[in-house]
């Protein structure tokens, strides 16, 4: 069961996950410095950052939300986090068996870019993969109270905060990656820093989804 | 012995990866034009070999472009399909630098089989060229596919872009290709399997010849020639004097797959063909050339851009007069008007949109225009090679058949090359005595100006003309840039 003193190493992680979602080109760095490249100016890409990162949160909540309604409902909270982890293991095999790209993503309008990044999000599971995370701090800040009738409120704090937490990390690693292209790198780093993250990805959902396992044991 | 067994299990994992999955971008794929045009100069160039008559099996010869090569500027390796009477015109890449496009955050595609569609066959070929000296093809796409699947028949342009390849088709369904319009249909870039129909709202458009893009700005124009019995038997002078042809260009939601706006450019403008949108895609303007204005025979260049408000709009920018001539030196279709027009049948715009070259495939001309100001383009030159009229020979001495036709810039900009073939049964209208297939190269100036190289001249085997030129790498006609120049 997870300890108190492991929750500090559970937020952890969750930053961690942040700057890694960041990097990813897959969640869109790349289009802030095309947005901003395209209207000319360089304030736009705080601005495209920012709408990219309100899509972002929004896949975290879409995701997170419905677990914090399950961790109440559900007496058994081992299941829950057993179900979860079983759950990310899955997306990241699935992942690593289809390596086709969703269609859909191209079919977005590059102005939209809360849109894109939600559905960008959603289709690579990033989500997913902070559910054991959340759902170790949950168990631990549970373990802290008790039962109680401020449990669902709790849940659902834990699971803005995770998700507050984590788009912030990722915003800052992504806002590092972009600002330093835009204004002292150029475009033609753009392709240098493009690494193919497909599998990495992958299994990294894996490796969260086992380690989700590992800790219940 | 921990270590070593590490160390070996990671050398697999590499090596994995490396054989299975690209772990950078291909290194031919530039976010702007501007970074494409400082990329190593092109080795090889992809140029169509075409049986007119289809006596022999169609081809993609493959040349040397290097001049340190021994071989340079000679056919180093040939294609030949195993069909006869494919008819290969237009031909394109699998992947190009749109594989850079921020939204589909997928950057590793490999720039590495030519998709060569049969134009009277409906069949596609995917040629493998990641060893151009052994390129070979790797599927074939018979025409029941893409009549089942799409409803079209006579695929044409090809164009790598959101969601995956597009192609552009010449005809529509049945026998004649006159059941239902002609269209766009998308094929997967990885197992080239057709996906179908592109167009939710085609609007007015029914005939279809070329078309591009904007990416990052969503819009996408499109072209007309005629449907396949106003060209495949040669050309119907009637359907020409009547203006019968395609005149009108279309403008469309690129992801909403809906025609909006349809430009008329009169129909006097016969067969609006090529679309040459500006690389650089903060630009919202382009051109397209018109072959042949019926009421004075001139050829045209029309300036495309959208206002401030969101409407498209055309204006004619060039005019090329046709060439007075004794009627004695012309083909049958010609004799009546003692002039010979000059046919624009093909354009290209350079990666710095400065240069637009202009083939004028009856005088036997190729002009550069410096269109630095789109909507006033200045003459900067030309050269003479061919030609019905004229018939100027190369400088090195040899015959050039028919005219200046298929044009492909290199990507710095320096070289322009060029075939000679327009399409199998026109030649033989426009050239009854000609015969053959040639690719030539000029150099261009600091400044412009262009210049045959004595030494660049291609005769392509006996039996065969030659049409496309695709350069290894990607050139002027191909690649769609989603950032802009800075």
């Amino acid at each position: 069961m997870t300890d108190p003193s492991s929750a500090s190493a559970l937020w952890w992680a969750v930053v961690v996950s942040g700057v890694y979602h960041g990097i990813n080109p897959g969640m869109g760095w790349p289009l802030s410095v095309s947005a901003a490249l395209m209207r000319g100016k360089a304030s736009q890409l705080p601005i495209a950052l920012g709408v990219l990162g309100l899509g972002h949160l929004l896949a975290m909540m879409a995701i997170l939300l419905p677990f914090s309604l399950i961790t109440v409902l559900v007496e058994n909270q081992r299941a829950v986090q057993l179900g979860a982890s079983v759950i990310v293991i899955l997306m990241g095999l699935y992942l690593l068996w289809n390596r086709r790209h969703p269609k859909y993503l191209a079919r977005v309008h590059p102005a939209r870019l809360a849109l894109w990044s939600f559905l960008a999000a959603m289709a690579h599971g990033a989500g997913l993969m902070l559910v054991p995370m959340y759902l170790g701090i949950s168990a631990s800040s549970g373990m802290n109270h008790g039962h109680g009738d401020h449990m669902m409120a709790d849940n659902i704090a834990n699971a803005m905060g995770v998700a507050i937490v984590h788009t912030l990390a990722m915003l800052a690693a992504a806002a590092i990656i972009a600002t330093i292209i835009y204004f002292w790198l150029g475009l033609k780093f753009l392709s240098k820093a493009w690494f193919n993250l497909d599998v990495v990805w992958a299994l990294s959902l894996v490796i969260v989804g086992a380690v989700g396992i590992f800790n219940l044991m | 012995m921990f270590r070593l067994y590490a160390t070996a299990v990671l050398t697999l994992e590499v090596e994995f990866l490396e054989e299975y999955m690209n772990v950078r971008p291909d290194p031919t794929f530039h976010p702007t034009a501007q970074i494409a045009m400082q990329a190593p100069m092109e080795n090889y160039g992809f140029t169509v070999m075409l049986s007119p008559d289809g006596a022999l099996s169609d081809g993609i010869a493959v040349v040397d472009l290097n001049p340190e090569s021994a071989t340079y500027a000679q056919i180093v390796h040939q294609v030949i399909v195993p069909n006869k009477g494919d008819e290969f015109h237009h031909f394109g890449w699998n992947a190009c630098s749109s594989s850079l496009s921020p939204m589909s955050g997928h950057a590793f595609l490999e720039r590495r089989y030519l998709i060569v569609p049969g134009i009277r066959s409906s069949r596609i070929y995917i040629i493998d060229v990641k060893d151009p000296l052994n390129a070979k093809i790797h599927k074939t796409i018979e025409p029941e596919e893409i009549f089942s699947k799409t409803g079209y028949s006579r695929p044409h342009t090809i164009h790598c872009g959101p969601e995956g390849i597009y192609v552009s088709t010449l005809g529509g369904g049945g026998e004649d290709g006159t059941d239902g319009p002609p269209g766009i249909f998308i094929m997967d870039c990885e197992t080239f399997e057709i996906i179908g129909q592109y167009e939710m709202d085609r609007g007015k458009q029914d005939k279809h010849y070329d078309f591009w893009w904007n990416l990052p700005q969503d819009y996408m124009v499109s072209s007309e020639w005629g449907l396949p019995p106003q060209y495949e038997n040669g050309i119907v002078a009637e359907d020409l004097l009547s203006n019968k042809y395609g005149h009108s260009i279309h403008f469309w939601d690129l992801r909403k797959r809906k025609n909006i706006q349809t430009i008329d450019l009169g129909e006097n403008h016969q067969m609006a063909l090529e679309i040459r949108p500006a690389h650089d895609p903060k630009k919202s303007y382009g051109f397209c050339g018109v072959v042949v204005d019926t009421t004075n025979l001139q050829g045209a260049i029309f300036t495309w851009w959208r206002d401030e408000d969101g409407t498209w709009q055309a204006k004619k920018t060039i005019t090329i007069d046709p060439q007075p001539a004794d009627p004695d030196d012309l083909p049958e279709l010609l004799k009546g008007f003692s002039a010979v027009p000059p046919l624009v049948t093909d354009i290209d715009l350079s990666l710095d949109d400065r240069f637009l070259y202009v083939a004028c495939w009856g005088t036997g001309e190729m002009h550069q225009y410096d269109v630095t100001d789109p909507m006033n383009p200045v003459f900067v030159s030309k050269v003479e090679l061919g030609g019905i009229v004229k018939d100027t020979k190369h400088p090195n001495g040899k015959d050039f058949a028919f005219g200046p036709q298929m044009v492909e810039i290199s990507r710095d900009g320096k070289r322009v090359y060029w075939t000679n073939s327009l399409y199998s049964t026109w030649d033989d209208q426009f050239y009854p005595d000609d015969e053959g297939g040639q690719m030539v190269m000029a150099r261009v100036g600091d400044d412009g100006g262009l210049e045959l190289d004595k030494d660049f001249y291609i005769d392509f085997p006996k039996g065969y003309r030659s049409h496309q030129i695709r350069l290894e790498g990607g050139d002027c006609s191909t690649d769609s840039f989603c950032y802009p120049n800075v």
